[in-house]
């Protein structure tokens, strides 16, 4: 990954050099492990802070809504695809990016691995070859398969490279298939439950949440001036930890999100519970694809399905 | 002080004691992680634990509370008529808290018992509670307590600080509520010049803590200053925040609410909820106008509220027990040591921090 972090280095200092840039956004190394930071460098002597690892889950396209510079961006394939749909929704426009893409072999699940070691971890190390991760602190030290301990939506990614930029910092990866993958096979087996069953593992997927919004607002389709959760004019959900209000917000979120989501697994990775809230999110990527063909943020042409209709549509209800 | 001695096998029995007379509330993880709760009968604590992933603030301070009841039926006498609903004022003890988190209740206290107002709910629910404290003899290597104003081995807001020593535990007992809980869970053997032995493991584990923050020059500086020190301070820091509540959420410090009224049918309640700064609506006016608009300034809230405010005001240091979850917890890595170094090392003069790490 230093090849990465020199690359990206490199590109940022010769765009904001040559005034192609008013800004880089990219990442810099956390204070703690696994919580790399969003950073910008408006200056070339900023560089030097960028970095890149496993670390670098927070989604990026979250950090030019709106915003007037000329921005250049490090983005993964997930990035990449929030922009995307960021251009579509005209959230930003596609010249005022530059877009630094960044071929991903995923990114490590902070949860799962805090959950695998018996105390806090001081340090994570990958090695070179992408194969293993190893973290220690007081008292342990603890190789992982890098496989093994991916974020979900990282093991199920198919889109790995960026598919719009400006300049890739190094070769494409090979993208995964169907063949080796099956992406809604957690979805499937949600579906296959009784009602019942249903409503136990939605309640207790839910159980923790303090409604931070955390999942919310680390995500780059959540952009509205103001959420439907903290209107109060009229008030729409209630503001406790009642069970009913928490469901509200996550399942309506989730809908809002229908078309859009590229599964880049920011919310989950961003929940302080770790709650995995990519469940609702992902059931309704595979309906948008089983329904419509359709892939969030592949394109930059065409609405998503939720957000257009066509007068020649064969169902009822539209006439 | 006196100090008794609980073997580790004596402790379950004695628990078991204490069921009646008390609503046990202890770390329990499920879902990979520690939090407070309410133990079922015979149920152990986990107290081989870190720290729990939230703070115990909860305990006394719930997330959403009823304050008032009412209802809506004009044919009812009582139609409109704010009434207090029945709490539960059953003696409870905590077992396991952690110093941090007991001390944030010493925190928190200053705002919800002045002179001026005492908030019933809290101090109901702090009166009816005993703290047995575990002293940490692994300290996380995020926490910053000593530099804070806690520490591993503080117990000065515990009832029973519970020190772990092998196979037992050496119990240190502070307080009457203290004395009362070891006599009804039957822990009375006097352990015999444990105070050495308290005092050996606390500098041990004193030791361990590996982050500290500076906070000498806080006070010193100009609260106009610090307020304005957007460019060292606070634009950079707010770039990479998304504004959500983890930080206030997981704080055991943090006590601001928003009174709700929710109505269900012909009745309702008045209920209070944590408020976090870090919401737009946390500051939106009636008017449509808001203060605090922007997320840069909201951050600096607060980190000033921590920071300066609450130390010119009630100057008793910071308001922060150094136990380090927001640390642990943030998605976007704002590090308030990191932070709180920047302030305390600003200089005016040419708008830069000393520290900026």
């Amino acid at each position: 990954m230093t090849s990465y972090t020199d690359k990206i280095r490199e590109i940022s200092k010769r765009l904001l050099k040559e005034g192609k840039v008013d800004m880089v956004i990219g990442f810099a190394k956390g204070s703690v492990p696994m919580m790399h930071q969003p950073m910008f460098a408006g200056n070339a002597g900023d560089v030097d802070r960028f970095a890149w690892d496993g670390n670098c889950g927070i989604n990026l396209a979250n950090y030019v809504t709106d915003r007037k510079e000329k921005i250049g961006i490090v983005a993964k394939g997930c990035d990449a695809r929030n922009l995307a749909v960021h251009i579509v929704e005209n959230k930003i426009s596609r010249d005022q990016l530059y877009i630094i893409g960044v071929p991903c072999t995923g990114m490590i699940d902070r949860h799962k691995i805090t959950a695998r070691v018996p105390g806090e971890i001081e340090a994570l190390v990958e090695d070179e070859a992408g194969k293993t991760v190893t973290v220690s602190g007081a008292g342990f030290s603890e190789t992982f398969d890098r496989a093994d301990v991916l974020q979900e939506n990282c093991a199920l990614c198919m889109h790995r490279n960026p598919v719009i930029y400006d300049e890739l910092i190094a070769d494409e990866v090979p993208e995964q298939s169907e063949k080796e993958v099956d992406r809604y096979a957690a979805v499937r087996k949600v579906e296959e439950m009784s009602p019942d069953e249903k409503w136990a593992y939605f309640e207790d997927l839910l159980s923790d949440c303090i409604r931070c919004y955390a999942c919310r607002n680390a995500c780059p389709l959540c952009y509205c001036p103001t959420c439907f959760v903290d209107e109060s004019k009229p008030q729409w959900v209630g503001k406790s930890v009642d069970p009913t209000d928490i469901r509200i917000f996550h399942f309506l979120r989730a809908y809002h999100c229908a078309g859009r989501c590229t599964d880049c697994g920011a919310c989950v990775r961003s929940c302080p519970m770790g709650i995995n809230v990519r469940a609702l999110t992902k059931k309704l990527e595979k309906d948008c694809l089983e329904n419509f063909g359709w892939e969030a943020g592949l394109t930059t042409d065409q609405r998503p399905p939720l957000d257009t209709f066509k007068p020649d549509d064969p169902e009822q209800f539209i006439k | 002080m006196k100090v008794i001695q609980i073997d580790k096998s004596e402790l379950e029995a004695g628990l078991g004691k204490l069921e009646k007379a008390f609503r046990l509330i202890g770390p329990v993880k499920e879902k990979g992680y520690h939090l407070f709760k309410t133990l079922d009968s015979g149920q152990k604590p986990d107290l081989d634990y870190m720290n729990t992933r939230l703070s115990a603030r909860s305990i006394l301070y719930p997330q959403s509370e009823v304050m008032f009841e009412f209802s809506l039926d004009k044919a009812d006498e009582q139609y409109a008529i704010l009434r207090e609903p029945e709490k539960d004022s059953q003696p409870r003890a905590v077992i396991g808290i952690r110093p941090c988190d007991a001390d944030a209740y010493a925190v928190v206290r200053r705002n919800f018992d002045t002179p001026e107002y005492k908030d019933p709910y809290w101090l109901k629910n702090f009166e009816a509670t005993t703290l047995v404290g575990l002293a940490c003899s692994t300290p996380c290597p995020t926490c910053f307590c000593t530099s804070a104003v806690s520490g591993p081995f503080s117990d000065k807001n515990l009832d029973i600080m519970l020190v772990d020593n092998g196979d037992h535990y050496l119990a240190r007992i502070a307080t009457e509520k203290g004395e009362k809980l070891a006599a009804d869970a039957g822990w009375q053997r006097p352990a015999e010049g444990a105070e050495n032995r308290i005092e050996d493991l606390k500098l041990a584990a004193e030791a361990k803590i590996q982050s500290e923050i500076s906070t000498d020059n806080l006070a010193n500086q100009s609260l106009n200053d610090l307020y304005e020190a957007e460019a060292a301070i606070w634009e950079p820091e707010a770039f990479a925040c998304i504004n959500c509540g983890t930080c206030t959420h997981a704080c055991p410090t943090c006590w601001c609410f928003d009174v709700q009224d929710e109505t269900y049918g012909k009745s309702g309640f008045r209920m209070r909820n944590w408020d976090s700064c870090m919401y737009p609506l946390f500051s939106l006016h009636a008017s449509g106008h808001n203060p605090r608009g922007t997320k840069t300034a909201r951050v600096r809230q607060r980190f000033m509220h921590k920071l300066k405010y609450y130390v010119d005001k009630f100057e008793q240091g910071i308001q922060c027990t150094g136990c380090g979850r927001c640390v642990r917890l943030c998605p976007v890595n704002i590090d308030i040591r990191r932070i709180c170094n920047k302030m305390n090392s600003y200089d005016p003069e040419t708008c830069s921090c000393a520290v900026t790490s």
